[in-house]
């Protein structure tokens, strides 16, 4: 009898069907508000160079509620970003002092 | 009081079937029983040609590795008292081709596995007479955690990486090589990097985490690969840096 194994495709809703992976998705997003804000502080600097009125003026578009809104939303994703990014930090540390307090010769 | 548990198997023949379908079955529900329990009484009371695998029932052979309920478990883990209030859903691992009913074609994972090298490699071949390799305890200490892979490739089936692309080497594979890396008997790291630190290896994994997540036996695989782009980004440098120097 001859083989004929079947492949499931993967399908575009994949991370939709488990917590795990929205978390994952999300914090992938988030690296994308991340970036606009890390863009907004080159664009104030750039504005600094330019001298006092450019600088002025930059100031009064952050603070303006469509600013203010774009700074709020970065915030929030920024901080769901740190959150959920030094949750899982630890793991690449090559040394787990933790583990230490396990007998080397205990098998579990 | 006799309770049922409905079981909703993912059924393919390739001789009778085009694709999969889902197939339930009622059986008797005992507070005792796994799903392994279970799938083992279809198979001997209701239907002898459901296949899957199997060997141990206690989470050592790495056999009985399954979509319950989405999640992959080892069947022989997985208690139906946690699942008795509604259908049990059970299907092939994900991210492997099926090969009839549960069973799934692993000859990718072979190949990967293969290619770190698991193994440990020596720079010079020591007589027998000049005795054993000895280690001390902290040596072990230093990678024990990553020799308790059974290969069950329940982390294969939980990481998207592996189902979005499947020449990733995969999470079990890479902490193995991780292990033989740390083993202070080991002289295979550069032999290894080829293939670890290439793009298919560990700079493929995006740190899901879901790897570490439904390990059965505690290896923390995403540590493993966290831990190596690590090493790897530091070899890297150290070769540009300091070109002729042991890494």
């Amino acid at each position: 009898m001859s083989r004929r194994p079947y492949i499931r495709e993967v399908k575009r809703g994949w991370w939709l069907g488990h917590r795990r992976y929205v978390v994952y998705m999300v914090r992938e997003l988030t690296s994308l508000f991340v970036g606009l804000y890390c863009t907004l502080l080159v664009v104030g600097l750039v504005r600094l160079a330019q001298g006092g009125v450019a600088w002025d003026g930059f100031l009064t578009a952050l603070s303006s509620p469509l600013g203010v809104l774009f700074q709020l939303i970065c915030l929030a994703f920024a901080a769901y970003h740190s959150v959920t990014w030094f949750a899982l930090t630890p793991k690449a540390m090559p040394l787990n002092f933790a583990r230490h307090r396990e007998h080397p010769m205990s098998w579990h | 009081m006799n309770e049922d548990v409905t079981l909703e198997i993912l059924r393919y023949r390739p001789e009778v079937d085009s694709e999969p379908h889902f197939q339930t079955y009622t059986i008797p529900y005992r507070d005792d029983w796994v799903v392994l329990d279970g799938l083992n009484y279809i198979k001997d009371h209701v239907d002898a040609t459901l296949s899957y695998r199997w060997s141990c029932h206690m989470a050592i052979c790495g056999s009985c590795g399954m979509m319950i309920n989405g999640e992959a478990k080892l069947a022989c883990h997985a208690f139906l008292r946690d699942y008795r209030h509604g259908v049990i859903r059970i299907e092939p691992l994900d991210h492997f081709p099926i090969e009839r009913d549960l069973v799934i074609v692993m000859d990718s994972f072979m190949e990967k596995l293969s290619s770190v090298k698991p193994y440990v490699i020596t720079k010079q071949k020591k007589a027998l007479s000049d005795g054993e390799n000895l280690q001390t305890p902290l040596q072990l200490m230093a990678f024990k955690q990553y020799t308790l892979c059974i290969n069950c490739l329940l982390c294969y089936a939980a990481c998207p990486q592996c189902g979005l692309n499947e020449s990733f080497v995969g999470p079990a594979a890479l902490a193995l090589a991780h292990r033989y890396n740390l083993d202070s008997r080991d002289d295979g790291k550069e032999q290894r990097a080829d293939v670890v630190a290439s793009n298919e290896g560990i700079w493929e994994c995006t740190f899901v985490g879901a790897c570490s997540e439904v390990c059965p036996k505690h290896v923390d695989p995403a540590a493993a690969i966290q831990q190596t782009k690590i090493s790897a980004a530091l070899d890297w440098f150290k070769e540009r840096l300091l070109p002729g120097v042991h890494r």
